[in-house]
């Protein structure tokens, strides 16, 4: 087997603001099968981020256990990066992001680690609002223990093996909206199209952005009869507003025709333009979000897409009030201010 | 766009750039790999088969297929491909058991060759294996023309080019040496099935400039004077040497003077440097041998005092372009300029010569004196009368002689078996796959980093006192192996089957070379801009497939693509594989 990667790229390859190449945002040679849709996923996370321009070394990726956790390997080798214990990457990424508040964080998560040992976890994230880019890549099994039904898995969906899940899925898009999350997408690994820029929107929000990610897995779930198969998920995608992200003072281009867009500003200045959305939907109201979900789920069908976004919230560091500056930059004489002061705050207990 | 019809053999062949840019069409990454598995004597047989004369233009050859390689598009310099063949040559055992069986009982066709150079003894090579009685006239004593005339021993060694052309005398052929044939109709006369003219282009240009009659003695054609010193009539030359041209003649002149006692040693061309006809690392040896090349000189008279040559004077010009890119050199009004010389060596061009072609052998010339001939069939208006190398279409090179040998060699088949010359035997092609398991190949899918490397040279005051030394001594067998490993096996084909295909983007996502986009279709050039990285270079093609089921099509630019497999490793359904591709001309018979 091939483990090296040539080092050539093609020389005509275009360069972003930084003027770095997507060379620099690769990470190492993908150890997991070949097809997987977790590859993709992580394809579109360079792109996005090479798009974005951000410097690697001010991204933090953080992931837990499984075949999705093992992605942040092979996409920005140049950042941070924490491969955590099963199912508690949203502590440690909200441990690190207390710490310092001045990167991006990514978490990258599977239906295994989100919806079953870390669901305890993935719900606080949500309720604190924690400013990250939670990314989960659902295939809708357990790859890495030979493909059994994970809690995604919709009911009546025929594993590789012929057995049908008998349980109901957990419908991680609407566990979100419900939580509160500020910041809400479903999409598909084969889809860059729609992925790249909800994974620009999702890296520019503040607060907790969700997006659920369909990635099939081509050696345990990708048989007819399954649900997360990349035929299925063809064949059921709902017609969903296509996004296009439009970075802070770029001149405002759509790829379609329609003039019936709707603008989202973010509070970074930064505008999301959603076609055909006006006719549908509301991207602001949560209550059509969970109405559209519930629908397309009873007609059998996958909603993509934006589904929810609040352009403005408070995220956990202004709920709490913490310091604006990250933890390494203050000097001891601000963390450890001395016992003055702290005579002073307990002459105020008095 | 049309879906790629990868069934024509000349899709895969385009792909393959060194291959499609050598005139004899040699299987070049083909014999890479077996020069890298130290499989020298197949190697040089691939060559021999398809070039004829490996050890000669793994030294002297123009290399068209270098400037072409792929290697060159992702880094600053392509393959040594040609010094790689000499390294085959070198290194081989005795091949004479693989060379092909003369059967003992000939067809009864008698085919006279005219000229012992590169296309004369291809059409030999080709036709004696069937049976052919070949006859060979040259007016020199031994084979081999422009290539032991004109070719120095230093760039060439004798033993060298008398091995290879003895390869193909000992085929049976008739050899009528110190024979200058001065009359075609003579020849016709004996009654030969078939006559191969392949005289080249013999007549070095002369120049006429004031002065030159009272020069004359130390004025001499550039060709001339290399078969005289080949042949051993000359061995010096003047301390003070000019040398005018500026196209390999003119270095092999200059180069072989230094050797002959030429101590100041100057070439003076009219173009600009870079415009010269000579071939870069020819200039380069110029120039290594102390030898400065001043260019923008247009030579204006030779000076001669008491009865002797002084030097000459030039007219100092710059390069000046117009709208259509044509070039004309302008004088820059500088008062003329005075170079000493002993000798002058006139290295300005040679021109083909017919003199021994009469009128009623039925042989019809052109305005410009060359004789009328197809190019596809290499047939004159005398249909018995066969044309090739420099004699066919003027002066080019040894390796374009050989694939003009090749086809003439065709039609004189066909002629002589009375069937259509227009109908050319189809190329033999093969593709099979390159797989050995899930993630292996049976080639070298590894791309290295390593940059060229350069051929050592032998001592330069060794080889500057005898021209028989060698200047380049030959990559020895590890350079060797480094620089074969270089290549990018561009023969090994990425093939695509789209009914597999799932659209998963894993190849997409593995291209380090970002070749491969999916999209939906267009035209072409609306579809080229629109690639993951644009496809700029419309020398090279793009490959498309039939419809996906997503309403999309691969599409996959040919241009940067290092063949390193990665698209099929990463492929869960085989929907890409990598075939190897074999492309080689059919040869008579």
């Amino acid at each position: 087997m091939t483990y090296i990667r040539p080092q050539f790229r093609h020389p005509a390859l275009p360069k972003n603001d930084l003027g770095y190449t997507s060379k620099e945002y690769e990470g190492a040679l993908s150890t997991l099968c070949a097809g997987c849709g977790h590859d993709s996923i992580s394809g579109s996370i360079i792109q996005a981020c090479y798009e974005l321009s951000i410097a690697p070394h001010r991204i933090a990726k953080l992931s837990g256990i499984g075949c999705s956790s093992k992605t942040p390997t092979y996409f920005l080798g140049n950042s941070h990066g924490f491969n955590s214990v099963h199912g508690r990457m949203p502590s440690v990424a909200t441990g690190a992001n207390m710490a310092n508040r001045d990167l991006v964080y990514l978490g990258v998560s599977g239906d295994g680690d989100t919806a079953s040992i870390g669901m305890g976890q993935f719900v606080h994230a949500i309720r604190r609002n924690l400013n990250m880019l939670y990314i989960v890549m659902n295939n809708g099994c357990y790859g890495l223990t030979k493909g059994q039904d994970s809690a995604t898995a919709d009911e009546g969906s025929k594993s590789k093996a012929g057995s049908v899940n008998p349980f109901q899925p957990i419908d991680l898009a609407g566990l979100a909206l419900e939580l509160g999350a500020t910041f809400v997408a479903q999409s598909f690994s084969g889809d860059k199209e729609q992925l790249v820029p909800l994974i620009k929107e999702g890296l520019s929000h503040n607060g907790f952005a969700f997006i659920n990610v369909i990635s099939p897995c081509v050696t345990f779930n990708n048989n007819p009869g399954s649900t997360k198969s990349y035929d299925y998920v063809r064949e059921h995608l709902e017609a969903s507003p296509a996004p296009d992200f439009v970075p802070t003072k770029k001149e405002i281009k759509t790829r379609y025709a329609s003039g019936t867009g709707t603008d989202i500003r973010m509070h970074d200045g930064t505008s999301i333009r959603l076609e055909k959305m006006a006719h549908d939907r509301n991207p602001y109201s949560r209550l059509e979000a969970m109405n559209a979900l519930q629908n397309s789920r009873n007609k059998n069908e996958i909603l993509t897409g934006l589904l929810f976004v609040q352009p403005v919230s408070d995220d956990l560091h202004q709920t709490i009030q913490s310091s604006d500056k990250p933890l390494n930059s203050l000097g001891k004489d601000v963390l450890c201010p001395g016992s003055s002061t702290l005579a002073t705050i307990n002459a105020d207990l008095r | 766009m049309k879906p790629t019809d990868i069934k024509d053999p000349e899709y895969f062949h385009k792909v393959v750039d060194c291959q499609y840019a050598c005139p004899a069409h040699t299987p070049v990454p083909e014999y890479i790999r077996l020069i890298a598995e130290g499989k020298y004597s197949e190697a040089y047989m691939v060559n021999w088969e398809s070039n004829v004369f490996p050890g000669i233009l793994g030294r002297t050859c123009d290399r068209p297929c270098e400037p072409a390689c792929r290697r060159g598009r992702i880094e600053e310099e392509p393959v040594a491909i040609c010094r790689l063949k000499r390294v085959a040559a070198d290194n081989k055992d005795d091949v004479k058991a693989y060379m092909p069986k003369i059967p003992s009982k000939g067809n009864g066709k008698k085919v006279a060759l005219i000229g012992g150079g590169p296309s004369a003894l291809t059409v030999a090579r080709d036709l004696a294996p069937l049976g052919y009685e070949i006859h060979l006239y040259d007016d020199q004593n031994a084979g081999g023309g422009m290539m032991r005339s004109q070719i120095p021993s230093f760039r060439l060694p004798t033993d060298v080019l008398n091995e290879e052309v003895n390869y193909i005398l000992d085929m049976g052929v008739h050899t009528h040496f110190n024979t200058y044939v001065s009359s075609l109709q003579e020849i016709l006369d004996k009654g030969y099935d078939a006559v191969f003219i392949g005289t080249g282009a013999p007549r070095g240009r002369n120049i006429d400039l004031p002065g030159r009659k009272e020069a004359a003695a130390n004025v001499h054609i550039g060709i001339e004077w290399l078969a005289s010193v080949a042949f051993e009539h000359t061995s010096k030359i003047g301390k003070k040497v000019i040398v005018l041209g500026g196209g390999n003649t003119a270095m092999d002149c200059c180069r072989t003077s230094r050797r002959l006692g030429g101590e100041e040693v100057k070439v003076l061309v009219r173009s600009p440097f870079a415009e010269m006809k000579a071939s870069p690392w020819e200039k380069e040896d110029a120039l290594h041998e102390d030898i400065p090349i001043l260019d923008n000189h247009v030579p204006k008279s030779f000076i001669v005092k008491q009865g002797k040559l002084v030097g000459m004077t030039f007219d100092k010009v710059h390069a000046v372009y117009d709208n259509k890119g044509k070039r004309s050199l302008v004088s820059t009004n500088e008062p003329e300029v005075f170079v000493e010389a002993d000798d002058v060596l006139v290295a300005i061009g040679q021109q083909n010569s017919f003199p021994w072609i009469e009128q009623s052998t039925d042989v019809k010339f052109d305005e410009w004196g060359m004789p009328v001939v197809d190019k596809l069939t290499h047939q004159s208006s005398n249909a018995n009368v066969f044309f090739g190398g420099d004699a066919a279409f003027g002066p080019k090179n040894v390796i374009t002689a050989v694939a003009q040998g090749h086809q003439a060699a065709i039609s004189i088949d066909l002629h002589c078996q009375e069937k259509d010359l227009t109908q050319r035997p189809a190329p033999f092609t093969n593709l099979v796959s390159q797989k050995m398991g899930i993630h292996e190949w049976s080639y070298d899918n590894d791309v290295v980093n390593d940059l060229r490397f350069a051929v050592p040279h032998a001592d330069k005051k060794v080889y500057l006192s005898d021209r028989k030394v060698e200047v380049e001594l030959g990559f020895d067998v590890q350079t060797a192996v480094k620089e074969a490993q270089r290549c990018l096996n561009c023969d090994v084909q990425t093939v695509f089957e789209a009914n597999r295909c799932i659209e998963c983007d894993a190849c997409v996502d593995i291209c380090p070379t970002s070749c491969i986009t999916f999209t939906v279709n267009s035209e072409e050039e609306e579809l080229r801009p629109r690639l993951k990285v644009p496809a700029i270079n419309i020398t090279q093609d793009l490959y498309v497939s039939t419809s996906l089921p997503t309403a999309r099509v691969m599409v996959k630019d040919e241009d940067v693509c290092l063949h390193c497999g990665l698209c099929a490793e990463r492929c869960p359904t085989s929907a890409w594989d990598m075939q190897q591709f074999l492309y080689n001309v059919t040869k008579a018979g």
